[in-house]
């Protein structure tokens, strides 16, 4: 400023000649740069600043919701009986509270000194849900309990929470522990001190007829499932009739015989291990006294002990029983099968569907993404055409889920399964093999509808191998193929893995294609057991993803799915977040071998 | 330099070299070519890059091509092994033969013929793999497995390559932990491992540090006799320093080719003297 003020207005430019047009004129002042909020920049710090705060609190919010009430679901929580002002008495545990507006009609019988205080809290007053259990009894596992209905609240010290095989949770108190041999164990301190080593033998009976029904009576029906299917082969091939056909059923008939009696011989045992289960017996009453009993329509008959699963005195045990049960409930859900129309027990059968069609879906996926990305890039003139395959491929992504569902099912289960089923299983027909819903059509579907995520990936990484590697390699008198396969694909290989860790984690959290190719809410078998082939890629099976979707809005309560939800939804996070760092670690390590590369 | 420019410009007096066309100094004639260029052109699509080149390489020497940024002679270069072939919409013209064989002709295999030589690249390119395995890629993709016929080409070429002494330990790790003149070195072993009939070079050096750059300069002085080959540099000195012969371009076109000393004190054309005397390029 100082200098333009000092310089006379009219001095002469020297080098007037260079610059007619300036010459005579003052100096151009400096201009003046206004210091706009925009010019600083600022705020758009503060902009972007603020949508990455919102995501993160989004996703934080959100995994924190699921942390909390996942890791809390389990815990064991003290029974409350609570005795209302007209009478009823409730023995439960508090699952939420809440605020609640009261309705006229609610209002209408309440004395005027509740109304009073209703009408001092703006016409709003508290209650709680109590999980009151015995749904056999009551017909209702959930109560809502408004405090001022409550007249008296207590934590009685003979109050049981018991995990039953069916019908859910019970909440009572025990009387009698029967024996057998007509020996009992009555009062609370006896039955508390017996109840572990009793429900132990009971829980080994249960699990020992289990098994024998699963494995060894599982495996005389496979046999003679196989046997009878021996028939219809033969019928297929040498004709219905034919000397074949009735040699083929004469040794079916004697096989039969003996299949039979191994299967008269596992049930024996069966039966007598039964017998004596049902002579131990737990008489357990509920609030009211009525007895809480193993079928509904045998109200008499108390429940056979190995039909609890879990019974503790909720009020009575101390923390580190607490954890025990909290530890073996975790223990129960992750290796163990779904009671009660999958609001109970445990998840495995859905862990191991949603583990094994995400590594199938790897293994499809991978190869095809890779060979269709490598021809697109190394071998295709690139033209209009390969521009408009590219387009393709990428509005493939955007496609709604359902709609390779459909296509999948349409496709897969009933034009190659049905085919697979007419040329390898015809004996089985008109029951379908390969011609309906099962992993390995829901994995192949799911591989097609990530198989985009793999090609973009993946031409990228392609195309980010420098272009002097590959020249080294023609030079030396490789072939196309030559390079591709030594140097192009090992140096791209990082590249190729994080579009295989972005489909991954795409595919495992996928459910709507799922519904209609092979996932079910039960699946009676898992998609591998000991008989050959031992992967058994036909069979439908079950799903993280879909179990969600199930327990939560299409069981007869949703309210006691609520917390398998929550347990659920945490695991296959866990499940997705351990199978991506499986997969960072193997391109990490890829990556530390190709580490330098740049000179 | 106004002596040598004297100098220079007494000595273009007797040499009655024609105004059109190149000058090749009669030295050249003499020598027993490897590599024979006939009246070569190329185009990129529209626009032509080279105009009616023709050079002889002999045999067992070095020869280097010089001349400013984008006279095509990196295009020649790569011309000879066809690298080019992967650019698309190119269109050549002339001839090219290798001990007599035709280079473009029509059955000609490509791959065969990208094997009998050998190239080294402007920026060090070691594969990523091992430093064994670098060295023997080009017998790897011919199927050879034999350990002792491999073990044998290593050592050889890495010795030739001045590199033996340093890797020998560590044969094993990865190339790409080498330092970037030891790359350069591992990719002309490479390049020689395969015993080319002409090594091409397109400017080896200029990706290196000037203690690298000595070490290559002198690697690649060692090389004649048993190897020929064909320089590309932008660095008249070291053209000066490796080479036998030296051919000029300029916009596309060969002006002159001399032996390497003539170049640089009696060159026989104005435009080459221009060049080396440092007034253009």
């Amino acid at each position: 400023m100082t200098t333009d003020a000092l310089r006379e207005p009219d001095t002469p430019v020297t080098s007037g000649t260079a610059l007619p047009e300036t010459a005579g004129k003052p100096a151009r002042a400096r201009r003046k740069r206004p210091l706009s909020l925009a010019g600083r920049g600022e705020p758009y710090v503060w902009g972007t600043g603020a949508g990455l705060a919102i995501g993160v609190l989004m996703i934080v919010g959100l995994l924190a919701l699921v942390l909390y009430n996942g890791f809390l679901t389990f815990w064991p929580k003290r029974v409350v009986k609570i005795t209302t002002t007209d009478g009823k008495s409730i023995l439960g545990e508090v699952t939420r509270d809440e605020t609640f507006r009261v309705t006229p009609e609610m209002l209408e019988p309440l004395s005027d000194e509740v109304k009073a205080s209703i009408r001092r809290s703006h016409g709003f007053a508290h209650r709680r849900l109590i999980k009151q259990g015995n749904y056999d009894l009551y017909g209702d596992d959930f109560v809502w309990v408004a405090d001022y209905a409550v007249a008296t609240e207590e934590y009685p010290r003979d109050a049981w929470t018991l995990e039953r095989r069916e019908w859910g949770a019970a909440f009572g108190s025990p009387s009698k522990l029967i024996v057998g041999e007509g020996r009992t164990v009555e009062g609370a301190r006896e039955i508390a001190r017996e109840f572990p080593a009793l429900h132990g033998a009971a829980i080994a009976r249960y699990d020992e007829i289990r098994d024998l029904e699963k494995s060894e009576i599982g495996d005389v029906n496979y046999r003679t499932e196989e046997a009878r299917l021996e028939i219809r082969r033969v019928a297929l091939r040498a004709g219905e009739g034919s000397a074949a056909h009735r040699a083929a059923i004469e040794t079916f008939e004697a096989r039969e015989g003996e299949l039979r009696a191994e299967y008269d011989a596992v049930q024996r045992k069966i039966d007598e291990i039964r017998v004596t289960d049902e002579t131990v017996r737990f008489e357990i009453r509920d609030v009211n006294g009525t007895l809480i009993p193993q079928k509904p329509s045998d109200p008499d008959t108390p429940m056979a002990l190995s039909h609890v699963v879990r019974a503790f005195p909720a009020n009575e045990i101390g923390f580190g029983e607490r954890l025990r049960i909290y530890l073996s409930r975790w223990l129960e859900f992750m290796i163990d099968e779904p009671r009660e129309a999958n609001t109970e027990g445990g998840v495995f059968p859905a862990i191991f569907g949603t583990f094994m069609m995400t590594v199938l879906m790897s293994l499809a996926v991978a190869p095809f993404g890779v060979i269709a990305a490598l021809y697109l890039r190394e071998y295709a003139r690139q033209g209009p055409l390969v521009s408009a395959v590219r387009v393709a491929v990428n509005n493939l992504a955007g496609v709604p889920s359902i709609v390779f569902g459909v296509f999948g099912l349409g496709f897969f289960c009933y034009v190659v399964g049905a085919r697979i089923d007419e040329l390898f299983y015809a004996e089985r027909l008109p029951s379908p093999t390969f011609g309906t819903g099962g992993i390995l059509w829901a994995s192949l579907t799911l591989a097609l509808l990530t198989v985009p995520v793999v090609i973009v990936s993946t031409e990228e990484a392609l195309s980010a191998v420098p272009r002097s590697m590959r020249e080294g390699s023609y030079a030396c008198g490789a072939s196309r193929w030559q390079t591709i396969w030594r140097i192009v694909l090992p140096k791209a290989t990082p590249g190729i893995m994080t579009g295989l860790i972005l489909a991954m984690a795409r595919g495992a959290g996928e459910v709507a294609p799922l519904m209609i190719t092979g996932v079910v809410k039960l699946a009676p078998e898992l998609p591998f057991d000991l008989h050959a082939p031992f992967f058994h890629l036909n069979r439908s099976f079950m799903h993280l993803g879909f179990h969600i979707y199930d327990v939560g809005f299409q069981s007869r309560n949703s309210e006691a799915g609520k917390p398998m939800v929550f347990t659920t939804t945490l695991l296959l996070i866990g499940l997705i977040a351990l199978l991506n760092l499986a997969a960072i670690h193997l391109r990490n390590t890829l990556r530390k071998r190709y580490k330098g590369s740049e000179v | 330099m106004l002596n040598a420019n004297e100098l220079i410009a007494d000595a273009k007096a007797p040499v009655a070299a024609p105004t059109e066309g190149p000058f090749v100094h009669p030295d050249i004639l003499a020598e027993d070519p490897v590599l024979e260029i006939d009246r070569f052109d190329f185009w990129y699509g529209e626009k032509q890059a080279l105009f009616d080149v023709s050079l002889n390489v002999p045999r067992g020497k070095v020869s280097a091509l010089i001349g400013p940024s984008g006279c095509g002679k990196s295009t020649l270069l790569r011309s000879v092994n066809r690298i080019n072939d992967l650019i698309d919409g190119i269109r050549i013209g002339g001839a090219m033969r290798l001990n007599g064989d035709s280079i473009y002709g029509k059955h000609v295999d490509v791959i065969e013929l990208r094997k009998r030589m050998g190239m080294v690249f402007q920026k060090p390119n070691p594969f990523p793999m091992s430093i064994y395995e670098n060295v023997i890629y080009s017998l790897r993709i011919d199927g050879e497995s034999r350990r002792g016929v491999l073990d044998e080409v290593v050592e050889r070429s890495l010795r030739s390559a001045a590199l033996w002494d340093e890797v020998k330990e560590r044969l094993d790790a990865s190339a790409l932990e080498l330092s970037g003149g030891q790359q350069q070195r591992l990719c002309i072993a490479r390049a020689i491992a395969a015993d080319p009939e002409v090594l091409l070079m397109d400017e080896p050096c200029s990706a290196l540090d000037p203690i690298a750059t000595a070490k290559i300069e002198e690697l690649i002085f060692s090389l004649r006799g048993e190897y020929t080959v064909l320089i590309v540099t932008h660095n008249m000195q070291q053209a000066a320093r490796v080479s036998d012969y030296t051919a000029f371009m300029y916009l596309g076109n060969l002006i002159e080719v001399s032996p390497t000393n003539v170049m640089f004190l009696k060159p026989a054309r104005r435009q080459s003297e221009e060049y080396v005397t440092g007034r253009f390029g």
